[in-house]
């Protein structure tokens, strides 16, 4: 049970690869599409186990913290300077973060 | 004092406190053992020394008021998921190479307010994901026990560093098995508490409905000492629990008279190690001499769980990865558009296997897969829960292993993803049922290979955990071994 060889049959398409990564937003070379077909097929040949078990009936797990979320009066706690805060970007114009232009 | 890196934190609390070494020697002591194993190891990405001997001196000046906090002037390993203000925080990823935060972690912050010096941030497979640390884009770390395996994941330079007395103890995370599993590969102790026990303001994410915050240390006292000085409510985590912390220490009475014990047949199966299977029973035959008890139990959903985690976690990391964009921190690959800037920044960014995860949680969330298979994982994590539910109405603890082998090679399952995951087959469903869970030594293989303990509880009950586990390392079952390095 330790060892699963790799899936024959594909699950997935290379179509679907493409557009899964375009949703992810991944520019894919044509090599890790292909390794990515064969590795996600593998994943969802594996996971249809859980086809096995009916699940009808039984309620989703979300999350698992105690219910009920605490709260706290509305304050201001932290002042962040903006050199701080821009002091990681990429490109910055004055307090702004700097990015292509998006409408022409 | 040449050895001062080899004390136990509470050895060296009261060291410090009857100021018979000083926090700088102790600080050195750590630095100097880093200079010379690090070459060998790998587990530092950063190592801090500059920083580390300024905090140390600091402490030795509130040392000497007599008015020190618990960590005050112990040298600690950090995981380079957390955020560190002022310090580089990679996460072991391109992407985040050069990202220095303005912030700290809530857990940060509070190790800083008690005077802790921090000797660097450790290894780790990118962004968590990983069972080896061969994930990792500054290289993998190599196990202390023998350079040629791996020290375990993700968390494996936070491992590998408490077992090659690099530092006291340190910080990792586990979100299914990534302090267990490479604590139980290097021979140290490593605790995932209860889901919401620790804040995770400032860590950074992978799957939140998983990830939780937790130490690994030498001995079972000194992960009691540290979670104590971790835990606790923070109004920058909505879903950190706002139950008391209790003093952790006090629950280490070496008493284990009618305490029962769960083993679950599920978590001992065919293919594993045979000696892994030999030392975590004789284990339990010696906390039966000691006064427990032991009860079969059935966890009936066991292989499922690595299924159910595959769906839930990756679809959690797709979500919070897209974070990474190039636009306000990280990697930026020039372009002409933003699209094609995200798709770049993030294709030269990621790893191999960050983006085998993001793609896997993508497609799991994508419009008409959703049902079939997040859905179904949820739901499958629901029966998960109630296996264990159902398991501590007859026990107070499950004992299992961590791991189904001990450390592999370096490079033996890089080329077979879904073999790899199966690593942490013992370690997921108690991710998934928000459940606190210790790793700690029981013995070695016949290549002379740490094997490691797994000790479950109910939710909250981390002082059972440290009750049992302080009794087991009591008894003295097994001598430990010198490393060769």
């Amino acid at each position: 049970m330790l060892r699963c060889s790799a899936m024959a049959e594909s699950k997935i398409t290379l179509e679907q690869v493409r557009h899964v990564a375009l949703l992810a937003r991944l520019r894919l070379s044509a090599d890790e599409e292909t390794r990515l077909q064969a590795d996600m097929s593998s994943m969802l040949g594996y996971v249809e186990k859980l086809n096995e078990l009916d699940t009808t009936n039984v309620p989703p797990t979300a999350q698992v913290a105690e219910p009920g979320t605490p709260m706290r009066d509305d304050e201001v706690t932290n002042h962040p300077a903006p050199d701080d805060m821009l002091a990681n970007a990429p490109a910055r114009q004055g307090n702004f973060f700097k990015v292509p232009k998006i409408i022409e | 004092m040449s050895d001062l890196n080899r004390l136990t934190i509470a050895e060296a609390q009261a060291k410090l406190r009857k100021r018979e070494i000083s926090s700088c020697d102790l600080t050195r002591a750590c630095l100097n053992r880093i200079a010379a194993v690090e070459p060998k190891l790998n587990a530092f990405i950063t190592v801090c020394e500059r920083e580390a001997l300024e905090q140390a001196d600091a402490a030795d000046k509130r040392l000497a008021t007599g008015d020190a906090p618990p960590l005050c002037g112990i040298p600690l390993g950090i995981k380079d998921i957390y955020a560190t203000k002022g310090v580089k925080t990679t996460c072991a990823s391109k992407i985040l190479a050069n990202f220095v935060p303005p912030f700290d972690a809530t857990v940060i912050a509070k190790l800083r307010a008690e005077g802790a010096v921090f000797v660097g941030k450790a290894n780790m497979d990118e962004f968590a994901m990983g069972s080896s640390t061969e994930n990792s884009a500054f290289g993998p770390t190599h196990n202390p026990h023998d350079l040629e395996r791996v020290a375990g994941g993700s968390s494996g330079g936070s491992a590998a560093a408490v077992a090659a007395y690099e530092c006291l103890a340190s910080l990792g995370t586990d979100t299914g098995g990534s302090i267990r599993e490479p604590a139980s590969f290097c021979g140290v102790v490593g605790i995932k508490p209860t889901y919401s026990r620790v804040s995770r303001y400032g860590v950074i994410a992978y799957a939140s409905s998983l990830d939780q915050v937790g130490p690994l240390s030498r001995t079972v006292r000194d992960a009691a000492i540290m979670l104590r000085s971790l835990a606790g409510i923070d109004s920058s985590d909505s879903t950190c629990s706002a139950r008391p912390v209790p003093d952790y220490e006090r629950a280490l009475t070496g008493d284990v008279r009618g305490l029962r014990i769960g083993v679950p047949k599920e978590y001992f199966v065919e293919g594993m190690q045979p000696e892994v299977e030999k030392s975590v029973r004789e284990a339990l035959t010696n906390l039966q001499k000691a006064g427990a008890r032991t009860v079969e139990i059935s966890l009936p959903h066991t292989s499922y769980a690595v299924a159910a985690y595959y769906l839930v976690a990756t679809a959690e990391a797709s979500a919070n990865l897209s974070r990474y964009d190039g636009i306000r921190f990280g990697l930026r690959v020039p372009a002409e558009n933003n699209i094609e800037l995200y798709e770049k920044s993030r294709a030269q960014g990621f790893g191999a296997e960050v983006k085998r995860r993001i793609m896997l949680g993508t497609f799991a969330l994508s419009a008409g897969y959703y049902d079939a298979y997040y859905l179904k994982g949820q739901k499958v994590r629901t029966l998960i829960r109630r296996d264990f539910e159902r398991a501590f109405e007859t026990c107070d603890v499950v004992m299992a292993p961590v791991a189904p082998t001990t450390a592999f090679k370096l490079g033996e399952k890089t080329d077979d993803p879904l073999t790899m995951y199966l690593s942490d087959i013992f370690t997921i469903s108690v991710n998934l049922a928000g459940l606190p869970g210790m790793s700690m030594p029981c013995g070695y293989d016949n290549a002379g290979l740490p094997i490691g303990l797994q000790i479950i509880a109910a939710p909250f009950s981390e002082e059972t955990i440290f009750r049992v586990g302080d009794a087991y390392e009591k008894l003295g079952a097994f001598s430990s071994r010198e490393l060769k390095i």
